[in-house]
């Protein structure tokens, strides 16, 4: 088990034929993936083709669902057309869209996220590095890998990783791994204000894992959503947890002006962050060094 | 993510009243004191106002460096207006907000200036813990609405808008109802509240804050000062509000970073850092911090992280006299370390840096990108994670001091 998907998933990719959906479709293909579809509008008919490996392309999210099974899709587009995208991984009723698109306006995001109120499809990101969920071969081949992480830094494990920044989840990732710790899935929900899924609800996905021992719950300034996991892993959480919050030292008021502040809160900041996380019996990492340490001497692993 | 903001000038508000129908009192730009005086015999009559346009505040207490006094001046006709305003345009305005080195002011506004019965607050904007956007209102106008929130937050009226619907008629009954507008102000407050939802939607704007807006004494509801704040997401699609832009107004430092698309903000510090990833280069400027050392700025050089970037990073980091030493710290993921390396080696050698650099990379092929640093001759040092990075800076500039 993991969480999100699992080694066999079937994903597509939309924008297989851009830059930066092509490089990362090949990595993806060399990571072991099951990437057995890849859509761009115009070009449905043509084949995706990397180390012998052949990928369909589409024209819509739909036929690529429907002709090769694929319940996921990794979202690459540009900016301008990403809302559209995930609202068509919605009308094709994907389980799960993976947009790792930066730069979607506000306004679109928020009309995007309203209406996918009761859809069956799950949004992670957008702006994030994806989902992983580590294979079992050498340097975690076979896995399944969505998105933008480095698959090699992965080993397949026990150990839960969900972030708002994707270099930090590197950064996690690499310290387990190199002390020999691998993880069940390690997710990007990414840095925008308004994302599809947060760290509650990744916390609750890991709780009821039971491939997932412990977790790294990686955050920043801005918003309440790291306090929100906290006070709910306090009283539901059966499992330890280690977080690291980035932005102590990020000068105030850079982002929103003050009217802002009123709607957000005072608990905002990276030490009122801490001090509530730590309140609700997570191990708090002082440093972005410690976060795999801090984990692992919360489990009674070191 | 934090990511740097554009702000406009108030004429350039006005401009965005006028052209969403948001009602104000008349008001005309002028570059020079001749315009001035013109601007003031076209709106007319007595008791306009002269107003230095500048990004910061505090313009009515602020000094000129030629000694005239006041960013803001009442006048009550057009030679008195080509007079002050001769006397503000070409000048530097000190002021509370901008610094010792003040801003120069190369444009007034001359306004009508109003007398208010009573004033109010509202504002429009994101509100991310309910993923759509919100309307603050309150009675206690002119004041600083954080201040409102704290000591009499029943003084505040939320009101959130639908994301596709958006703002509803009722809703602007409710909200006015609540501000005591009633009688004719009801329709003038709905009228003009569903004006500024407009504009700030059309806009894309992440904040429109009318502190005050006011009701004057004749009865007329007017919007008389405004702050701006997009979304820097979709700028792309607003090219009239890029062109609003006054990059004369923004940190010289920022200006340049954002036209190799670095995401750049300059601290009060003398560590620079350089790092891929905006959570990892906040991450990176914490643990400055926590070894004892003052990080100089937050500077993202992105996923891609180009040889010509990261030069272009170097040159904007070395252009802040503060700066006595630089930590770089890149997980490069995918990306290949060799040519990462490469990229600080000629980066290093192109700006004849003299200080301590401190290299931290980690990733792909990492060992060949390490090598290549070590055999540069040049004066890096190679740091094995982010805590001997940071510790081996922090070190570095104590020792140089």
């Amino acid at each position: 088990m993991a969480i999100l998907v699992e080694t066999d998933t079937r994903i597509l990719i939309q924008g297989i034929t851009g830059d930066f959906g092509s490089r990362h479709a090949k990595a993806s293909i060399d990571y072991g993936t099951a990437l057995v579809a890849g859509v761009t509008p115009g070009k449905g008919g043509q084949t995706f083709e990397h180390n012998g490996k052949k990928v369909p392309i589409f024209d819509t999210v739909e036929q690529a669902a429907r002709e090769t099974g694929a319940t996921v899709s990794a979202i690459f587009v540009p900016p301008p057309f990403a809302a559209d995208a995930i609202l068509e991984c919605v009308d094709a009723q994907l389980d799960l869209a993976v947009a790792i698109t930066e730069g979607i306006p506000v306004n679109d995001m928020i009309k995007v996220k309203s209406a996918m109120c009761h859809s069956k499809t799950r949004l992670i990101g957008p702006n994030c590095p994806g989902v992983v969920t580590p294979g079992r071969g050498e340097k975690s081949h076979g896995g399944c890998r969505i998105g933008i992480a480095p698959g090699y830094i992965h080993k397949r494990g026990n150990i839960g990783v969900v972030s708002r920044s994707g270099t930090l989840t590197y950064e996690a990732v690499f310290q387990l791994t190199s002390r020999g710790y691998g993880q069940s899935t390690c997710v990007g929900i990414g840095g925008d204000p308004v994302n599809g899924t947060n760290h509650l609800d990744v916390l609750k996905m890991f709780n009821d894992d039971p491939e997932t021992d412990g977790i790294i719950m990686i955050g920043e300034i801005g918003g309440s959503a790291e306090v929100d996991a906290a006070r709910w892993a306090k009283e539901n959480c059966k499992k330890p947890i280690a977080a690291f919050i980035a932005g102590a030292t990020a000068p105030a008021g850079r982002r929103m002006g003050h009217a802002g502040a009123i709607i957000g809160g005072a608990d905002d900041t990276a030490a009122a962050k801490k001090r509530i996380i730590a309140e609700c019996g997570i191990a708090v990492s002082e440093t972005p060094a410690d976060m795999a340490v801090t984990l692992l001497k919360h489990m009674g692993k070191l | 993510m934090v990511a740097a903001h554009m702000n406009i000038h108030e004429y350039q508000a006005k401009q965005l009243f006028d052209k969403y129908g948001v009602a104000t009192p008349k008001g005309i730009v002028a570059s020079t004191a001749e315009e001035a005086g013109k601007a003031a015999r076209d709106i007319g009559g007595e008791g306009l106002v002269v107003k230095a346009q500048i990004h910061a505040g505090g313009r009515g207490k602020g000094t000129f460096k030629n000694g005239f006094k006041g960013g803001v001046h009442v006048i009550n006709t057009p030679e008195e207006a080509q007079d002050i305003a001769g006397k503000m345009l070409g000048q530097t305005l000190v002021t509370h907000q901008t610094g010792p080195d003040g801003k120069l002011v190369s444009k007034v506004l001359i306004a009508k200036s109003v007398d208010i019965k009573k004033e109010y607050y509202f504002a429009v904007l994101f509100d991310r813990s309910a993923s759509c956007h919100s309307i603050i209102a309150s009675t206690e106008g002119g004041m600083n609405i954080e201040e409102v929130a704290e000591k009499t937050p029943e003084k505040i009226i939320k009101t959130r808008v639908h994301p596709t619907l958006g703002l509803q008629s009722y809703q602007c009954r409710k909200i006015a109802a609540a501000l005591g507008l009633t009688g004719p102000l009801m329709n003038q407050a709905v009228k003009l509240f569903t004006a500024v939802y407009n504009m700030y939607v059309k806009t894309d704007c992440s904040l429109v804050e009318i502190n005050p807006l006011a009701v004057t004494t004749d009865g007329q509801l007017v919007a008389l000062d405004a702050k701006f704040n997009f979304d820097d997401n979709a700028l792309y699609r607003q090219a009239d509000v890029v062109a609003m832009r006054d990059k004369t107004e923004e940190d010289p430092r920022e200006v340049a970073a954002s036209e190799y698309n670095l995401n750049y903000i300059g601290l009060d510090g003398n560590i620079a850092c350089l790092v891929n990833g905006a959570g990892l280069a906040m991450a990176t400027m914490d643990i400055i911090k926590h070894h004892g050392g003052e990080p100089a700025n937050f500077l993202d050089v992105g996923g891609g992280a180009s040889r010509e970037q990261v030069a272009a990073a170097f040159k904007i980091i070395l252009g802040d006299p503060n700066v006595q030493g630089i930590l770089v710290n890149i997980f490069g993921g995918i990306m290949d370390c060799k040519v990462i390396a490469d990229g600080i080696i000629a980066a290093a050698q192109e700006t004849g840096l003299n200080l301590p650099l401190v290299v931290r990379l980690e990733g792909n092929n990492v060992d060949a990108g390490k090598a290549t640093l070590t055999s540069s001759g040049l004066a890096i040092t190679s740091a094995d994670d982010i805590n001997d990075a940071a510790a081996k800076i922090v070190g570095a500039v104590k020792k140089a001091a």
